[in-house]
C-alpha cells in the first residue's frame, strides 16, 4: 500500500495577537504586578513567547480587596437576570475570539491546535453559556429557597487546560454571585490574560474577576489570605493535600480536583476498533496531560495480545510534532520539568521490569517532546501502575474476571475516572456501579460537558464541577 | 432494700459486644455525679478493629437496595420506640433533664430516625440527574455513598444528637465508626443494643465509648476512613484533626463551634456530605 505523506498544514500564529508583555488584571485594569516578571515559553520550540508580569503578596491583597468591594457592591446585589447577561456576553466573546484563543493556547501550552480549536475553547465557551442560565434560576437548583453566594473565591488552576479550567472555575463562581481572584499556572498564563480583556470587553464590573499570574507562592498567598471565603484548586494531589491542611480550621470552603490513575477496562467482547480509538484518546489526548487520562489499561487476558498489537499499530500512526500543525496528534510536553518527570517514571518502569514499547514516529529535535509509549507486563506494585505519570505513557495490565477487573481498578487511592469497554449492557451497568470513580465512561472516553458533573472520589479530591451538583461548591449550603 | 445490678457495658464492633482490647473501663455518672455504670474505655486498637468491621460491611450495606435499607432503618425506629422508656430514663439521667424534656428529646430522636429512613430511596432521585449533554451520549449522575465515616458524636446531646450524626450516614449507604459522648454514653450503648437487635448488619454501625480527644486522631489519620465528622471534638482540637484528615483527602464535615440545637428541623446537608456524585457516559446509536 502506498504511503501518502502529509503536507505541513500549519495554522498561522499571527492570529494569536501575541504581545511582548502581559500584565496582571486587578480591579478591572491591567496593572504592573510587583512580583518578578516571568518569561513564558513555547514548549514546542523553547523560544520565549512573552514576558508576563506576576503578582506579589501585596498584589494578592489588593486583588482580594477589589474582589470584596465588587462583591459587596455591584455583583452580589445584582439580580440574577442581569448577572446572567454578563456571562452570556463572555461566552459570546470567547466564541468570537476562539481562533485567537486556540492559537495562543497551543503556542503557550504545546497542545495540538486541533484539540485547542475543537475541544478546549468551544467547551470553555459552553461552560459560560451553561452557567449563565443558572444565574437567575438558583432557587430551583435544589439547595433551598434562597441560596447565597460565599463571597470572594480564590481559584488556582493547572497548566494542562489553561482556558478550559479557568472557565470551569469562573463560570459557576460568577453565576452564583461570587467574585474571583484566579491564579493561572506559571507556565500557561496567556489565555487567562486575554480572558481578562474579554471581561473588559463585556464591561464586567471592575473587581469581579481578578487574574494574578505567578508561581506556587502566589497560590499559597491566595489560599492563606483571610479575605477569601472559598478556595477552588485543580492540580496535583500533593499540593491539594497541602492546601487542605492549610485551610483546616478556617471558615473557608474548599473544593479540590486532584490527580488520577484511571483504569480503562477492556473486555473480550468489546468493540475492539472503537476500544483502540478510545484507549488512544484516553491516554494520548493532550499528551496525556489529563487528570482523568486512562493511564492504566486493564485488558482481559484472552485478548491482551491482540489488543497490544492493534494498539501499537494505531499508536505508531500518531503524528508527534508542531502543535500548530493541523495534522498533529500529539504536541509538546508543557515544560522541561514535566518532561523530566515523565522520563523519570518511564525509567522506573524499565528498572522494575515492565516491557516498554515506544512509537517509532519522528520526534522534533527542539522543544519538549515525548514519543507515545506503551508498557506491557505491568504489575500493580510498579510505580508506573500506581503513580500519575501525566504524560503520553500507557501501562497495560491484564485480568481474567470482571471481579478481578474491579479489584484492580479500585486498587488505588485515586478515584477520578474509569473506562469500560464491552458490548454487554448489563455488564457496563454492573461495572459502573462497582467502580469507585467520579466519572465512568462506557464505550467512550474523555467526554466532558458543562451539564455533566465532574470530580473525584477520595484522593482525587472532593466537590464537583459542572451540572446542578457543581453549583454547591459556590453556594452557602 | 434491694441492691441494684451494677452494670459494666462493652463496645459495639462488627455486630458483637467486645470488651475494650485495652481492658479499660471508666465510671459513668449522672448529671449530679451519682454512679450509673461502668463503660468500656475504647483504645486505638478498638478504633482499628471497628474500621475493619465497617469496611467489611460496606459492600453489603452500600450494595443493598435503597428500599431494603429503608426497611432496615425503619425497623430500628420500631425497636427504638419499644425502648422509649429506657431512653427517657437514660437521657434524663445523662443530661440532667426533667422527664418531660427528656421525653420530647427521645421522641424527636425516634422521629428523626424515621425521617432519615424514608430518605434512602429518595435521595438519588433528588440529587441525581440525567445530564443533557451536547452530543450523542447518554449521561447520568447518581449519588453514591462515600464509604467508612468516622464520627465523633456530640458530647452534649446524648441521643438526639447521636441519631442526627449517625442516621444520615447509614441512610446514604455508608458505614460508621462512632465515638459516643464521653460523659453521657448510656443512650449510645442502648442504641447499640437496638441496632444489634434490629436488622442492621453487623459492622454497619460500630459504637465505641471513650474519649474523642484520644480516639479522634486515630480516626482522622486512618487510611481506610473516608470521611470525618468532628462534631464531638473540642473546638481547639478540630484543626489538628482536619490537618490529619488532609493526608488522605478525607471529607471533613464543617461543624459549628458550639453544638447546634438538634431539635431544629433537619435538611439534606448531612445526607449530601456523605455522598459522591458519579457521572456515567455511554454513546447513543443503533
Amino acid at each position: 500500500m502506498p504511503v501518502f505523506e502529509y503536507a505541513p498544514a500549519p495554522e498561522s500564529r499571527a492570529i494569536a495577537n501575541l504581545k511582548d508583555h502581559y500584565k496582571p488584571f486587578v480591579d478591572g485594569e491591567f496593572v504592573d504586578g510587583s512580583g518578578e516578571p516571568l518569561k513564558t515559553i513555547n514548549p514546542a520550540t523553547e523560544e520565549v513567547l512573552a514576558e508576563v508580569g506576576t503578582a506579589s503578596k501585596s498584589d494578592v491583597d489588593t486583588a482580594v480587596k477589589a474582589a470584596r468591594k465588587a462583591y459587596n457592591g455591584a455583583w452580589s446585589k445584582m439580580p440574577g437576570t442581569e448577572r446572567a447577561k454578563y456571562l452570556f456576553r463572555i461566552a459570546r466573546l470567547i466564541q468570537e475570539r476562539s481562533r485567537e484563543l486556540a492559537v495562543l493556547e497551543s503556542l503557550d501550552n504545546g497542545k495540538p491546535i486541533k484539540e485547542s480549536r475543537d475541544s478546549d475553547i468551544p467547551t470553555a465557551a459552553a461552560h459560560f453559556f451553561y452557567h449563565a442560565g443558572w444565574a437567575d434560576k438558583l432557587e430551583y437548583a435544589g439547595y433551598g429557597a434562597n441560596p447565597r453566594p460565599l463571597g470572594v473565591a480564590g481559584q488556582i488552576i493547572p497548566w494542562n487546560f489553561p482556558l478550559l479550567m479557568l472557565a470551569w472555575k469562573i463560570a459557576p463562581a460568577l453565576a452564583t454571585g461570587n467574585t474571583v481572584v484566579l491564579k493561572p499556572a506559571e507556565t500557561t498564563p496567556l489565555t487567562a490574560l486575554v480572558f481578562a480583556e474579554i471581561c473588559q470587553q463585556a464591561e464586567l464590573p471592575p473587581g469581579v474577576v481578578n487574574i494574578l499570574p505567578g508561581a506556587g507562592d502566589i497560590g499559597a498567598s491566595i489560599v492563606e489570605h483571610a479575605g477569601i471565603d472559598k478556595i477552588a484548586f485543580t492540580g496535583s494531589t500533593e499540593v491539594g493535600k497541602a492546601i487542605q491542611r492549610q485551610v483546616a480550621g478556617t471558615p473557608k470552603k474548599l473544593t479540590l480536583e486532584l490527580g488520577g490513575k484511571a483504569a480503562n477496562i477492556v473486555f473480550e467482547d468489546a468493540p475492539l476498533d472503537q476500544a483502540i480509538e478510545g484507549i488512544v484518546n484516553g491516554i494520548f489526548f493532550n499528551q496525556g496531560h489529563v487528570c482523568c487520562a486512562g493511564s492504566r489499561l486493564l485488558v482481559q487476558e484472552s485478548i491482551a495480545e491482540e489488543v497490544l498489537e492493534k494498539l501499537r499499530y494505531r499508536v505508531s500512526t500518531l503524528r508527534v510534532g508542531d502543535p500548530l500543525d493541523k495534522n498533529t496528534d500529539v504536541g509538546a510536553i508543557n515544560s522541561a520539568e514535566q518532561l523530566a518527570k515523565i522520563r523519570g517514571l518511564v525509567e522506573s518502569g524499565d528498572a522494575e521490569g515492565a516491557q516498554r514499547w515506544t512509537s517509532p514516529c519522528p520526534v522534533p529535535e527542539r522543544g519538549f517532546f515525548f514519543a507515545p509509549t506503551v508498557f506491557a507486563n505491568v504489575h500493580q506494585s510498579m510505580r508506573i501502575a500506581r503513580e500519575e505519570i501525566f504524560g503520553p505513557v500507557l501501562s497495560v495490565l491484564t485480568f481474567r474476571t470482571p471481579d478481578e477487573a474491579v479489584a484492580k481498578a479500585n486498587n488505588t487511592p485515586y478515584g477520578l475516572s474509569a473506562g469500560i469497554w464491552t458490548e454487554k449492557g448489563s455488564r457496563i451497568l454492573w461495572m459502573a456501579n462497582q467502580l469507585r470513580a467520579g466519572v465512568v465512561w462506557a464505550n467512550t472516553f474523555n467526554r466532558f460537558d458543562p451539564a455533566a458533573p465532574f470530580g473525584g472520589y477520595q484522593e482525587s479530591g472532593f466537590g464537583r464541577e459542572g451540572g446542578r451538583t457543581g453549583l454547591e461548591a459556590y453556594l452557602s449550603v | 432494700m434491694r441492691i441494684s445490678v451494677a452494670k459494666t457495658y462493652k463496645l459495639y464492633i462488627g455486630g458483637k459486644f467486645p470488651r475494650s482490647e485495652s481492658g479499660r473501663v471508666y465510671p459513668v455518672t449522672d448529671a449530679k455525679g451519682k454512679f450509673l455504670a461502668n463503660a468500656a474505655h475504647a483504645s486505638r486498637k478498638d478504633v482499628r478493629d471497628a474500621v475493619v468491621a465497617a469496611r467489611k460491611a460496606f459492600p453489603g450495606w452500600s450494595g443493598a437496595t435503597a428500599y431494603n435499607r429503608g426497611q432496615v432503618l425503619y425497623r430500628v425506629a420500631e425497636v427504638l420506640e419499644g425502648r422509649r422508656d429506657q431512653f427517657i430514663a437514660e437521657v434524663s439521667a445523662s443530661e440532667g433533664l426533667a422527664a418531660k424534656k427528656a421525653e420530647s428529646l427521645v421522641d424527636a430522636a425516634i422521629d428523626r430516625w424515621v425521617w432519615y429512613a424514608g430518605w434512602t430511596d429518595k435521595i438519588a432521585s433528588v440529587l441525581g440527574s440525567a445530564n443533557p449533554v451536547a452530543g450523542p451520549y447518554f449521561s447520568f449522575t447518581v449519588p453514591e455513598p462515600t464509604g467508612v465515616v468516622g464520627i465523633l458524636a456530640p458530647q452534649g446531646s446524648s441521643l438526639l444528637g447521636l441519631v442526627e450524626v449517625l442516621a444520615p450516614v447509614l441512610a446514604t449507604g455508608s458505614t460508621a465508626v462512632v465515638v459516643s459522648s464521653a460523659e453521657r454514653p448510656l443512650p449510645a450503648i442502648t442504641l447499640s443494643e437496638v441496632l444489634a437487635t434490629s436488622d442492621v448488619p453487623g459492622g454497619v454501625a460500630n459504637i465505641l465509648t471513650g474519649r474523642a480527644s484520644e480516639l479522634g486522631p486515630w480516626l482522622a489519620s486512618h487510611g481506610d476512613v473516608n470521611a470525618l465528622d468532628p462534631t464531638g471534638a473540642a473546638p481547639a482540637e478540630r484543626v489538628e484533626l482536619a490537618r490529619e484528615a488532609a493526608n488522605t483527602v478525607k471529607r471533613v464535615l464543617t461543624v459549628p463551634a458550639a453544638e447546634p440545637d438538634w431539635t431544629s428541623a433537619p435538611d439534606l446537608t448531612r445526607l449530601r456530605r456523605y455522598l459522591e456524585a458519579k457521572t456515567v457516559w455511554h454513546p447513543l446509536g443503533v
